[in-house]
C-alpha cells in the first residue's frame, strides 16, 4: 500500500476546502460591492424583509420561550448545589442575550430561510429563470442576492432581540409559577445584573448570522447542480454549512467581545 | 447583423463547438437545426454572452458582444426560452412587462401594465391572465407569455429557444404562426433553435445545421429539401442511419 496515498487524499480536501472558501469569499465580496452601485431594487428588498423577518418570528419566538423557561429550571436545579438559586434571573439573561438567543435564532433561521432561499434561487437556475434575469438586462446577484442578504443582516438582530425578550419572558413564567419566584423580585435580579454591552454584543453576533443564513442560501442556489437532485443537494449544502458557520462565528465573536 | 467566426466552446473534456462560422443578416429569420444535446442551445447562449466562448469572436452590427456595453447590449434582445423561464412569483403581466418596471426602460407602472396587456393580446391571451401567476397557466399560455415578454421592450433581435418543444401539434403551430408574424411585423432579427421540421419550414427564412460542433450546411429554406448534404438530408428525413450516428 502507498503510505503517501493517505496524506494525497488529506491535502486533496484541504485543497477542495480551501477553494470553496476563497469562492464564499469572492461571492461575498460581490455581494457586498453591489451595495455601492445601483440599481437598487427596493421591492424585492421589502418582500425579503417580510419573508426572512417577519415570517420567521413565531419560530424564533417558540424557539426562545422554551427555551428560556427550560434554562431557568436547569440553572435552578444546578444552583441548589452550591445554595445558589438566586441566581436564576440574572443568568437566564444573561445567557439569553449573550448566547441563547442569537445562536438558536441564528439556527432557526438558517433551517427556514437558508433552505428556502437555496431552493428558491436553486429552481430559478434550473429552469433557466437566472439567465432570463441576464436577458432582461437584470444582474441577478443584484436582484436576488443583495435584497436578501441586507434583509436578513438586517433582521435577524431585531429577532434576536425580540427573542430574547421572550426567552427572558419564559424563565420568568417559570421561575414565578414553578419555583415560587417572587415576580418583582426576578424582575429586577433581571435589569440589575443585565449590562447594555450583553445585549449589544448578541445584536451584533444576530446580524453576522443573518449575513451568513442569507449569503449561504444564495451561493448555493446559484451554484446549484441539475434537476431536483442538484436543487436538493444545493438546500442541504445551504442548511448545513450556514449552521456550522453560525457555530464558528460564535465562538470567534465571542473570543473577540468576552475573552479576558 | 450577427456574426459568429470560429467560435469554440468546451466544458471539460466535452468539446461542443469546434469553430462555428455562421452569418445572420439583419431582418431575416434564421433557424439553427441538430440532434439533441449538440450544443444548439450553447452557441445561442455565447451570442447572448450567457456561456463565454473559449475562441472566435461573435459580433452585432460589427460590435464584438464581450466587449460591447453590457445593459445596451441586452436592451437589444428578447428571447422566448424552452421552457418559458417566467418568475413563479410575479404575476404575469409583471413576467410580460419586466424589463419596462426597472432599469433603463423603466415607465409609469399603469404604461408597463398597459403595453403588458397589449402584448398578452398580440400573443392571442385575454387581459383576464394577466393577474395570474405562470403556475397556474398551461404549457401553451407560458409559451404565448414567454413570447409576449420576449417582445415587450419591442427588440431588434429575438431569440427563439425550442419554442415548440412540450406542445401538442396544434399548439405548436399556433406559436410558429405567432413567431413568423411577430418577427415579420416587427422587422426583428430572429434566431431559432429547434429540432421540429414544422417549425422550421415556419419560421425560417435561412437554415443552418449544426453538427460535430460546426456549421454542416447552411442555405435558404427553401434549398433545405435539395440541399443534397447528408447530414442535412438525414435529419430533416429522421433517418436512423446516415453520417448522424443515432446513439449519441
Amino acid at each position: 500500500m502507498n503510505v503517501a496515498a493517505p496524506l494525497a487524499r488529506l491535502g486533496r480536501m484541504v485543497l477542495a476546502l480551501m477553494a470553496a472558501i476563497g469562492r464564499i469569499a469572492l461571492f461575498a465580496a460581490e455581494t457586498i460591492s453591489h451595495l455601492f452601485r445601483p440599481p437598487f431594487y427596493g421591492r424585492e428588498f421589502a418582500n425579503a424583509l417580510v419573508q426572512i423577518g417577519w415570517l420567521s418570528l413565531p419560530v424564533v419566538g417558540l424557539t426562545a420561550l422554551f427555551t428560556g423557561g427550560a434554562l431557568a429550571l436547569q440553572i435552578y436545579a444546578g444552583g441548589a448545589r452550591f445554595n445558589a438559586e438566586s441566581v436564576v434571573p440574572s443568568i437566564v439573561a444573561i445567557g439569553m442575550v449573550r448566547e441563547l438567543g442569537p445562536v438558536l435564532g441564528g439556527l432557526m433561521v438558517a433551517a427556514r430561510v437558508a433552505s428556502s432561499i437555496a431552493a428558491e434561487i436553486g429552481t430559478m437556475k434550473v429552469t433557466e429563470q437566472i439567465d432570463a434575469l441576464v436577458t432582461l438586462s437584470t444582474h441577478p446577484m443584484k436582484y436576488l442576492t443583495l435584497p436578501r442578504v441586507l434583509a436578513a443582516t438586517l433582521s435577524v438582530p431585531i429577532l434576536v432581540a425580540v427573542g430574547d425578550s421572550i426567552g427572558i419572558f419564559g424563565g420568568y413564567l417559570v421561575g414565578i409559577t414553578r419555583l415560587d419566584f417572587n415576580p418583582a423580585a426576578y424582575l429586577r435580579n433581571t435589569v440589575d445584573f443585565l449590562e447594555l454591552w450583553d445585549i449589544l454584543s448578541g445584536l451584533i453576533k444576530g446580524a453576522a448570522f443573518g449575513f451568513i443564513v442569507a449569503l449561504m442560501g444564495c451561493y448555493h442556489g446559484m451554484n446549484s447542480g441539475r434537476g431536483a437532485q442538484g436543487v436538493g443537494r444545493a438546500t442541504k449544502s445551504a442548511v448545513v454549512s450556514a449552521s456550522v458557520m453560525i457555530l464558528a462565528a460564535n465562538y470567534l465573536l465571542t473570543e473577540v467581545f468576552f475573552a479576558a | 447583423m450577427i456574426d459568429l467566426r470560429g467560435v469554440h466552446k468546451a466544458f471539460g473534456s466535452n468539446q461542443v463547438l469546434c469553430g462555428v462560422d455562421l452569418t445572420i443578416e439583419t431582418g431575416t429569420s434564421m433557424v439553427i437545426i441538430g440532434g439533441s444535446g449538440i450544443g444548439k442551445s450553447v452557441l445561442l447562449k455565447s451570442v447572448l454572452g450567457l456561456v463565454l466562448p473559449d475562441r472566435g469572436v461573435i459580433t452585432l452590427d460589427g460590435q464584438d458582444v464581450t466587449t460591447a456595453p453590457r445593459d445596451a447590449f441586452l436592451a437589444r434582445f428578447g428571447m422566448l426560452f424552452q421552457g418559458g423561464a417566467l418568475f413563479d412569483s410575479l404575476p404575469v403581466w409583471q413576467n410580460v412587462a419586466f424589463r419596462l418596471l426597472r432599469g433603463a426602460l423603466r415607465r409609469p407602472r399603469d404604461e408597463a401594465r398597459a403595453i403588458a396587456i397589449e402584448k398578452l393580446r398580440r400573443v392571442g391571451l385575454k387581459a383576464d391572465v394577466a393577474d395570474r401567476f405562470p403556475a397556474e397557466l398551461s404549457g401553451g399560455m407560458q409559451k404565448r407569455v414567454g413570447l409576449a415578454r420576449a417582445i415587450a421592450a419591442e427588440p431588434e433581435v429575438i431569440f427563439f429557444d425550442e419554442p415548440t418543444t412540450g406542445l401538442d401539434p396544434i399548439m405548436a403551430g399556433v406559436i410558429n404562426d405567432l413567431i413568423r408574424e411577430i418577427v415579420t411585423e416587427m422587422g426583428a432579427t430572429a434566431m431559432t433553435i429547434t429540432h421540429d421540421m414544422s417549425s422550421v419550414r415556419a419560421i425560417a427564412d435561412y437554415v443552418a445545421m449544426l453538427h460535430d460542433g460546426v456549421i454542416q450546411w447552411t442555405g435558404p429554406v427553401a434549398d433545405l429539401d435539395a440541399s443534397s448534404d447528408p447530414y442535412v438530408d438525414q435529419f430533416i428525413h429522421g433517418r436512423a442511419t446516415g453520417p448522424i450516428e443515432a446513439v449519441r
